[in-house]
């Protein structure tokens, strides 16, 4: 060997710079374009932030570790497209802030599972699972049926959110909590709910409780999953979906 | 202070840092306990004010005591007597809520309780995977980290008791997470749940390791420096860099527990799969290369094989592994070019790391007939081997077609499982077997028999994890893509589950043994240092001078 490699092994900074310039490469060649190509994100319709109830739910389905059992990814593999429906887009994560693709499948894919079921059936589901799936092993959820949601801090929750780059509006975080509670009573004026997140953020009826639930929230983000793309205008072949 | 016979300090700085760290430590946490958002991040302020005021008293007391004396003629060996015992410990933790894991997967109405949500599979899997890696296996990197960088520079640790700091700190980072995960504080990100604060707290802690890694170095007596060190050195930098990236957040107010990572959706996932591969580049392959390279030609009393090879294999492994991310996101919304690096990149991954392979069980070359005689050489032996198998099937696994079946399923579990049990433990118990005799001054271990016992017990174990995952792991993705011959799917989703049932007891009763084995060695280990070793000496146990080893 021409080069002397015991340099290194003098010299502690050398052998420093040497690692930290080695290992930042790769990193930077894979990592750093997906930020400025183009068509790594697909220009779909319809995708939206989070109503402040969907995103109450999804921390709820972040802090019990959901994702440790549920993948939000389906592959373009004809078994799993059959079995789950159109394969994920890049897209329709995009303003997932963290992302929640999981690694691995102890349940089924959750990305769209929203209006598969009824709002009753995730209830029961939850609180039970065997009740409904004899030979499932997921854990039960009683506990969210009857926990109120504290939702105080959502607008804090939407401005962090709206830091990252999520295009909530000042008005929709002014609003945020008389939208929660317009989207947990189907009874309720839904008016602005709609104006802010679109027809499809639905209204659900969860029997006129009091008070909005965990679990309730829970649903309304189960249940949104996956819905928010219409796929009979969605054209894979178009240059730009091209990934 | 006491005037002591030692040379008093002249100006602890090392303590008055660590004084003043503690005092700014208890002034945050008593404003975050006064203004805390959450219930659980109010908790997290009075165990980090519990910290602090122990941090401080220990430091007051020891300055009154005159504790803090230079000793550079000996070396720092009592952080890592702490750093054994803290192994031991959070081994048993992290293995143990695995066995539960496993047991509430295996039979879910025994195991989960619909009134202590906590204890769902979702809250406790966090803590096994954190606790087997970050606190059992971060515990032995520290204390094998600190011995062997000490003997190899023959200096002593660098920061006065800076290396002391580096402990407790990370065993509160340790706490500060487990208990977290437990009250439902996470990120959502696997192997990165931890929270914004948690992170800063471990950032700190990992600095001040570097430094005290660096600054050893620094001081070193010998004109190289041994190859052991470069893998610990590549292990702190690229951690650092790995951690701070990934875990880059926006808490949603000062005093809240809750964040938002700051990237999203696709972006996301790859510097999320670049972490956590590399958590396994790093923190698990190259972190415990090094103690390969201190540990096996010590045990052997050979030199390593080869210089030259392990020169290539370093510089090689270090730049390819940071690579190999993209393999966990096959088929998914992931460019597919960026698939096609990943996976190029993971099958070169192949040779490095063959290379490290081959560079440790060549080093026993004339010295085979010790794996007859001394168990902790045939454990440290059986460690390279689950390594040599666990990075041919991981190459194997990152090529897309094999991905199609693999992902998603139990296959992975298992593949983890032998690198973690076979290469991460089984290393990991050789090193300690080699250390506690050596650190407490015995001449050998309390019982060779018990060391056979651990090391059979627990290699039974890991065969029985790593079968039964790939049966369930290839069974169910075979089932996931079965058709009926009129061309529908031939099972529903909970049909696979169902079919895994025994393949979970059987996971289940491996994961058991290999935790017994850790009972044995703890009581072994206990035994050692009470002093209640027989006076023999078998020749294969002689103690062995703690000499630097040199390179060539």
């Amino acid at each position: 060997m021409k080069f002397n490699h015991g340099f290194f092994e003098r010299h502690s900074i050398a052998l420093l710079i040497g690692i930290v310039i080695v290992v930042s490469i790769g990193g930077l060649v894979e990592i750093a374009p997906l930020f400025f190509i183009e068509n790594t994100i697909e220009k779909v319709d319809g995708i939206r932030p989070y109503t402040p109830l969907e995103l109450a739910g999804r921390d709820i389905y972040i802090r019990e570790g959901c994702y440790l059992c549920h993948s939000q990814m389906i592959r373009p593999l004809k078994d799993e497209v059959e079995r789950y429906g159109h394969y994920s887009l890049a897209a329709e994560s995009m303003y997932d802030h963290p992302f929640q693709w999981g690694s691995k499948r102890l349940g089924p894919d959750l990305s769209r599972v929203g209006g598969k079921y009824s709002d009753g059936w995730h209830r029961d589901h939850l609180i039970n699972p065997r009740s409904l799936v004899p030979e499932s092993i997921m854990p039960p959820y009683a506990f969210m049926a009857d926990r109120p949601l504290d939702y105080h801090n959502i607008d804090a929750k939407m401005r962090a959110l709206k830091v990252e780059g999520v295009p909530y509006t000042d008005e929709m975080i002014a609003d945020a909590k008389a939208d929660l509670n317009a989207q947990a009573d189907i009874y309720s004026d839904g008016t602005k709910l709609k104006k802010h997140y679109g027809d499809k953020a639905a209204q659900r009826d969860f029997g006129g409780a009091a008070k909005v639930t965990e679990m309730d929230a829970l649903v309304a983000y189960l249940q949104m999953l996956g819905t928010l793309v219409d796929f009979s205008k969605y054209h894979p072949e178009r240059p730009g979906n091209n990934r | 202070m006491t005037a002591t016979a030692l040379k008093p300090r002249g100006a602890p700085g090392d303590v008055l840092a660590v004084i003043a760290l503690s005092a700014v430590g208890l002034v945050w946490s008593l404003c975050a306990a006064a203004f805390a958002d959450d219930g659980p991040f109010r908790i997290h302020a009075y165990v980090i004010m519990a910290a602090s005021i122990a941090s401080l008293v220990a430091c007051v007391a020891g300055l009154a005591d005159g504790r803090f004396v230079n000793r550079p003629d000996r070396y720092a060996d009592d952080v890592i007597r702490a750093g054994v015992f803290a192994s031991l410990f959070w081994g048993v933790v992290g293995m143990l809520v695995g066995v539960i894991i496993a047991c509430q997967l295996a039979w879910p109405d025994l195991f989960y309780f619909p009134s202590a949500g906590w204890l769902n599979f979702g809250r406790l899997r966090p803590v096994h995977t954190s606790g087997v890696v970050f606190a059992f296996g971060g515990n032995v990197l520290l204390a094998t980290s600190f011995y062997v960088v000490q003997r190899t520079c023959r200096a002593r640790l660098f920061g006065g008791i800076a290396p002391w700091f580096v402990f407790w700190g990370y065993q509160l980072f340790i706490v500060l997470a487990a208990s977290g995960y437990v009250m439902g504080i996470t990120q959502g990100k696997e192997y990165a749940e931890p929270e914004w604060y948690t992170d800063i707290w471990l950032t700190i802690v990992w600095v001040i390791y570097l430094l005290v890694f660096l600054g050893t170095i620094w001081k070193r007596k010998e004109p190289h420096i041994y190859v052991a060190n470069w893998f610990y050195l590549a292990f702190i930098v690229t951690i650092a860099v790995l951690h701070i990236t990934n875990n880059l957040a926006v808490p949603i107010s000062p005093f809240s527990s809750k964040s938002y990572d700051i990237f999203a959706g696709v972006q996301d996932a790859l510097t999320q799969w670049w972490y956590g591969h590399n958590a396994v580049g790093f923190f698990l392959t190259a972190a415990f290369l090094a103690i390969m390279y201190y540990f096996i030609p010590k045990r052997a009393e050979r030199p390593i094989y080869s210089y030259r090879l392990s020169i290539v294999h370093f510089w090689a492994l270090i730049f390819i592994y940071i690579w190999a991310g993209p393999h966990h996101l096959h088929y998914t919304a992931l460019p597919q070019w960026a698939q096609t690096l990943g996976m190029t990149f993971s099958v070169m991954l192949w040779m490095p790391s063959w290379g490290g392979m081959i560079n440790g069980l060549m080093t026993l070359s004339g010295a085979w007939d010790k794996l007859r005689t001394d168990p902790v050489l045939r454990m440290l032996v059986a460690a390279v081997a689950f390594y040599g198998m666990a990075t041919f099937e991981g190459p194997v696994m990152s090529i897309r077609e094999v991905n199609a079946l693999s992902h998603y399923t139990d296959w992975t579990i298992g593949h983890v499982h032998s690198g973690a049990l076979g290469w991460v433990g089984f290393i990991s118990f050789g090193a300690i077997y080699c250390m506690v005799p050596w650190l407490w001054k015995k001449q050998r271990m309390y019982s060779n028999a018990l060391i056979e016992w651990h090391f059979w017990i627990s290699t039974i174990g890991i065969l029985l994890y790593i079968t039964s995952m790939w049966v369930s792991g290839i069974m169910e993705g075979l089932m996931w893509r079965e058709y009926t011959p009129q061309g529908f799917l031939a099972h529903t989703f909970v049909e696979t589950v169902a079919a895994k049932h025994v393949e979970y007891v059987v996971r289940m009763a491996g994961g058991l043994m290999y935790l017994s084995g850790v009972l044995l060695m703890i009581y072994n280990v206990w035994r050692t240092i009470r002093g209640d070793a027989p006076e023999e000496v078998a020749t294969s146990d002689l103690a062995y001078p703690a000499n630097a080893v040199a390179a060539e």
